[in-house]
């Protein structure tokens, strides 16, 4: 028997449901600086750990030596590869190919190679300068197509090649009218989250270990820790700390491991935070992609096909590369019908920082070349961007090239359309200085600068995808106490400011009619909730937590029957001498495995949107500023407006900073710019304002019909924008994030490699 | 190590620092008040903003030795009890909260920009906030939170006349 939501209103008015734009539950502790980030964490007597970390890309470890570290003052552990208890190495889903301590070599700048644990940070961190380190220095590879040669040197005993997926799609050989090309690089972008990694393990009478932590997945640190601290899973119990964001950064573990073995060792609390400066050697960051394209279309602008090649730079391990890779390949035609379409798609492993999970996940990398390609097909074809967009873009039961029909999603003319129409500024005036590109740090009045408008859109899968098993838990319980009904919601998602906590109270609201429900600390004494990742929370513990009250309020019906009640005219406490729990493991419906050709079901659902830009480029000096960013997105529902907007807005802060501002810059394997000095990252004044249009199409399989909303606004931003700066410059700026130089002086940026798109880039050719 | 006594939120605390410290690692590291954010420690960030002698500050960037005899005051001091203030308030109401990370310091610097301009204009408050980094809300909804702020602070001026 399946119950439908008790209508609002039945009883009395229960506030903070689903559709309202509800304040987070933990807004008022944020603001008044009580809530508790994992930086924060402190214990009376706790330890401080410090990582010595690789200065070499790549270099064969001669000798070890600790005892000088181990003897100074308030130094409590030194541990090295040795010293690992279990399991050696490591990685995200099984990958496990990184070492917990460097294992005889480095691969990356900032490899952890040892760790400390003393009385107080400043102790650990002198030790760690006093291990003892010899080196013999490896040849290093950088450039990832290099990297992928077959004469390339092995890097690592599984071999330079993280992933490869390839998709042929109706006929390779197709011919058309009118053909594109283009070849795109894709620097490195950074997550960049405000609160560093930080955790405290604590030891356990049993010889177990409590360790709070600041993560996006609970149960897969788990999975990763406990081999390694050669402990039953029992006996390791993780739980969410606060969170200060994350954008994918906190998917593979940090310091988890670490502080874990360091607590075990010295049978003491361990906290360790890192600095700014580490945290952007300790976590993986976005992949930098090389992208060949070529499209064909007819004279009218119909896409007949579609052939690209992706390089996609993994670093040193392989961490999330193979999904992201698979997204890649999947996402790389965009949301068009595209009938015919090779592509090939490689993860590369260099002696570059490890890269991984980043909002938007493969499918921001492909987006910034498919969307140039397909400006370049209009101008050919002497179409508007909107034009060609409306004309080719996909509607209900049309599949993606990876044969996947598409299911629950407005057409996306009407995304394309509905982004269009919102209004645009008004022309530049540059009353003030202020407004000029570059602000008051432009010293001319303003007479080179040039308006650009920019269209992009671009879409991507919700949830995990090719035939993981993804699922999520979530545990209600509904009870009575002094002042009447309240539910308890235990979840393992973890919030990291997305806001799904709350989406799960107003789920629960919703479904059970009643007000006060509270929220159980995630943990791992409640089953997975997957990862805060790939849009899914709202998805995956959004149904589970509606599930599991739905099962709650079945048995509410009961017992109301049993008394002759009925539920709606019945005080709940009456019902509630004895609590009531459900359990409820929620799994979405299974998607197919990839398969050798790239054409399978292997997606459960997808979120789009369209975004336009206006920007003011001052031509003579290369500075840029982005007036306004309109956006078009369907949510399917919006559960809790306040946040899908503030998702919105944030998922294009982070466009528009890959756009024109944010690079990881990289030389020999060395990260340059870490810090926030050099890393930039939109401040108020660099962000326009944002005008959106957010659409509800309800999606069968969702709950309430939601979507994921978090990645869509990242995804095609960051090409909207550059479409923008390229419609004022009339440069063809390949290359994200563009800078001053690329558009005064036009640089080019190819990679020196000849690969026709399509071709396996294991074969590349020189010059 | 140098002791200092400083008045931290109307409070007097004595206490023994570092002569490298910063005035960010006694509020969080020895006085307990871990309110003020460490993000950056460069004065890139405004996570750590606080008051001293009611001047808008970087607390990383201030030498604790250098605050000897003087006035402190920081996010924990705003709100009186369960009852927040009118920033923090609009802060809840409009969503300009996500992780929450830069809020401390946003809620700090807002106190500071009312205080001297109870009606900023669009540019006066993305001027006034531009030290302090948020990577999560695009700032959409912290404008819209100084912009109700000011609005009930100058209604609640009106009240009390
Ligand atoms: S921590 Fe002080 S400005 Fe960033
Ligand atoms: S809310 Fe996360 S940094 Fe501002």
């Amino acid at each position: 028997m399946t119950l439908a939501p008790p209508r609002p209103g039945a009883r009395v008015k229960v506030r903070g449901v689903i559709g309202e734009p509800a304040p987070r539950e933990d807004a008022v502790p944020k603001v008044k600086g009580e809530f508790q980030y994992a930086s924060d964490l402190w214990r009376e007597g706790m330890l401080h750990g410090a990582t010595l970390r690789s200065p070499y890309p790549f270099a064969r470890i001669r000798k070890v030596d600790v005892s000088a570290a181990a003897k100074l003052p308030g130094v409590r552990a030194v541990l090295t590869q040795d010293d690992v208890p279990g399991k050696k190495t490591y990685g995200l889903m099984d990958r496990d190919d990184q070492p917990v301590l460097a294992d005889g070599y480095v691969r990356f700048v900032g490899e952890p190679v040892a760790v400390v644990a003393a009385d107080t940070i400043e102790q650990a961190r002198a030790a760690t300068k006093a291990i003892v380190l010899e080196y013999e220095v490896l040849e290093p590879t950088f450039d990832p197509i290099a990297a992928i040669q077959p004469s390339a040197a092995k890097l690592h005993p599984k071999g330079n090649v993280l992933e490869r997926v390839r998709i042929l799609h109706g006929d390779p050989a197709a011919k058309a009218d009118v053909v594109v090309e283009g070849e795109y690089e894709f620097a490195m972008q950074d997550q960049a989250a405000l609160g560093p990694e930080a955790g405290l393990a604590i030891p356990r009478e049993d010889g177990g270990v409590t360790l709070h932590v600041a993560t996006q997945w609970l149960h897969e640190d788990l999975d990763q820790l406990a081999p390694c601290l050669g402990l039953p899973e029992s006996k390791v119990r993780i739980v969410l700390s606060g969170v200060g964001g994350a954008f994918g950064a906190r998917e593979d573990t940090s310091i988890q491991i670490h502080a874990c073995l360091l607590a075990l060792k010295t049978r003491r609390a361990v906290r360790m935070t890192y600095g700014r400066e580490e945290s952007f050697f300790g976590h993986v960051h976005r992949h930098p992609a090389r992208l060949f394209y070529a499209h064909g279309a007819t004279k009218k602008g119909e896409l007949v096909f579609v052939r690209a090649t992706i390089v996609l730079d993994g670093g040193a391990y392989a961490s999330s590369s193979s999904a992201v890779v698979a997204n890649a390949g999947s996402f790389a035609a965009g949301p068009y019908r595209v009938p015919n379409a090779v592509v090939d798609c490689v993860g590369a492993r260099t002696n570059n920082p490890p890269t991984g999970a980043m909002r938007g996940f493969g499918a921001v990398q492909s987006c910034f070349a498919y969307e140039a390609q397909m400006d370049k097909l209009a101008k050919a074809c002497g179409l508007d961007a909107v034009e060609i967009r409306m004309r080719n873009g996909l509607v209900e039961g049309d599949a993606i090239i990876t044969s996947q029909p598409l299911v629950g999603s407005a057409p996306i003319a009407e995304i394309v359309r509905r982004c269009a129409s919102l209004p645009l500024p008004e022309t530049a005036a540059h009353r003030d200085q202020s407004e000029l590109p570059g602000g008051h740090a432009n010293v001319t009045r303003g007479e080179g600068v040039v308006r650009g408008v920019g269209y992009a859109v671009g879409f991507k899968n919700v949830c995990y995808s090719n035939g993981f098993d993804d699922f999520a838990t979530a545990r209600v319980r509904l009870f009575a106490d002094a002042e009447g009904p309240l539910a308890r919601v235990h979840t393992a998602a973890a919030e990291v400011g997305q806001g799904i906590n709350t989406v799960q109270l107003q789920i629960a609201r919703t479904e059970l009619g009643i007000e006060r429900v509270e929220l159980e600390t995630a943990d791992t004494n409640v089953g997975s909730a997957g990862s805060s990742s790939a849009s899914r929370q709202t998805w995956m513990t959004g149904h589970a937590v509606l599930q599991a009250c739905r099962e709650v309020r079945q048995e509410l019906v009961r017992r109301a029957e049993r008394e002759g009640l009925t539920l709606d005219r019945t005080d709940l406490a009456d019902l509630l001498d004895r609590p009531i729990e459900k359990t409820v493991t929620y799994r979405h419906q299974d998607t197919e495995k990839r398969r050798p050709d790239g054409q399978s079901r292997g997606h459960v659902a997808f979120m789009f949107a369209a975004h336009r830009a206006v920007v003011d480029v001052d031509v003579e000096t290369g500075l840029v500023k982005v007036v306004q960013v309109a956006t078009a997105q369907d949510v399917g529902k919006a559960i809790n407006p306040l946040g899908v907007i503030g998702q919105i807005e944030g998922g294009i802060a982070q466009g528009v900073g890959l756009a024109v501002m944010e690079e990881l810059i990289v030389e020999k394997g060395r990260i340059r710019n870490a810090s926030f000095t050099d890393y930039l990252i939109p401040t108020i004044l660099d962000m326009p304002p944002v005008i959106a249009d957010v659409i509800e199409h309800p999606h069968p399989d969702g709950p309430y019909g939601a979507k994921g909303v978090g990645e869509a606004p990242t995804i095609s931003s960051t090409a909207a924008v550059v479409a923008a700066i390229r419609a004022a410059t009339n440069r063809d700026l390949e290359r994200v994030p563009v800078r001053p130089d690329d558009i005064v002086f036009g640089t080019s940026s190819r990679s020196g490699w000849r690969i026709a798109p399509g071709d396996d880039p294991r074969r590349a050719v020189r010059g | 190590m140098t002791r200092i006594t400083v008045t931290v939120n109307g409070a007097r605390e004595e206490t023994a620092v570092e002569a490298h410290e910063s005035l960010l690692t006694t509020l969080r590291e020895r006085l307990g008040l871990p309110g003020s954010k460490n993000a950056c420690e460069q004065g890139e960030c405004g996570s750590c903003s606080v008051l001293l002698d009611d001047v808008l500050v970087c607390a990383c960037l201030v030498l604790a030795a250098s605050v000897d005899g003087r006035e402190v005051r920081t996010v924990e001091s705003l709100a009186d009890g369960s009852a927040l203030d009118p920033v923090q308030r609009a802060f809840v109401e409009t969503g300009a909260v996500q992780c929450g990370f830069c809020t401390p310091g946003l809620v700090v610097a807002t106190h500071a920009l009312l205080r001297e301009n109870p009606e900023p204009s669009l540019a006066e408050i993305r001027e006034a906030l531009s030290g302090n980094l948020c990577r999560c809300t695009g700032y959409g909804q912290i404008v819209e939170a100084v912009q109700r702020a000011a609005k009930t602070m100058y209604l609640h001026g009106l009240d009390d006349e």
